[in-house]
């Protein structure tokens, strides 16, 4: 079972994974992003109020939000793609539109918070 | 650099960690979709704004909606809650944390740094637990 799966980075690179590929990536920057924002969302507040004040102040930014948004609806919608490709394998034969479904999911579901947002913020 | 090697077939920790994240990510689907509901039927679509009820989906802590001046005894405090945020902290941490560890070991192909890696994110993983936790248990009345 076990093969060489020796990969440099700069090989990585040069890999022409399209669709997929791009939702893999986004997948884990995504997932990194919101393990350090409500990492240090928990730990502000549960241990320290007034650091919690400062790093809710960052947070609470217009900016900020368009961020973590990005991070949690992708997360979330790209997460149920990959859920459903692995109950329903039979699926897995139309990845690559599954992939264009998905952002026809995303798209508006971002579109419509990123306006709100940032009409808010342009609101004060 | 050179990758970790390939996965095992059979009963393996890495089977029953896939497994839970795909259990956990419809959990917290779940979770979500059950804290919005009840926020609506209480009320929230004329009591508190957008992004309180936003918050509120996400972790249903009465922090999270105390600021909106609702009436926190009209159902936004209780045993339910303190549940629904255990589910959410048990499965978002633990999903966290096994993510970050599975991306860290892609780049890992030693067993010795493996391990301290692995001992690094299960203090992680405690630490965060227990944080969340002192959040959920005083969110009573």
């Amino acid at each position: 079972m076990a093969r060489e799966r020796n990969v440099g980075v700069f090989d990585g690179f040069l890999y022409r994974g399209g669709g997929p590929m791009l939702a893999w990536l986004l997948h884990r920057i995504s997932g990194i992003g919101i393990v350090v924002f409500v990492g240090l969302h928990i730990l502000a507040n549960a241990f320290n109020g007034q650091i919690g004040s400062a790093i809710n102040a960052i947070f609470m930014s217009w900016a900020f939000q368009l961020l973590i948004f990005f991070c949690v609806i992708f997360h979330a919608i790209n997460g149920l793609r990959i859920i459903i490709l692995d109950l329903w394998p039979a699926l897995l034969e139309h990845q690559r539109e599954a992939i264009w479904i998905e952002w026809g999911f995303f798209l508006p579901i971002y579109a419509i918070a990123a306006i709100v947002i940032i009409s808010k913020g342009l609101a004060g | 650099m050179q990758s970790r090697p390939a996965p095992q077939p059979g009963l393996t920790f890495e089977y029953l960690m896939w497994l839970f994240i795909r259990i956990s990510g419809l959990g917290l689907y779940l979770v979500a979709l059950v804290g919005v509901i009840a926020a609506l039927v209480m009320g929230a679509r004329t009591q508190i704004d957008m992004g309180t009820l936003i918050r509120w989906t996400f972790f249903p802590n009465s922090g999270h909606v105390a600021n909106a001046g609702v009436d926190l005894e009209l159902g936004w405090v209780g045993l339910l809650w303190q549940v629904m945020q255990g589910m959410a902290v048990v499965f978002g941490v633990t999903h966290g944390m096994n993510g970050l560890r599975n991306i860290l070991e892609d780049f890992i192909s030693k067993p010795g740094t493996r391990l301290i890696v692995r001992v690094i994110i299960i203090l992680l993983w405690v630490l965060f637990l227990y944080a969340a936790f002192t959040l959920v248990l005083s969110d009573t009345l």
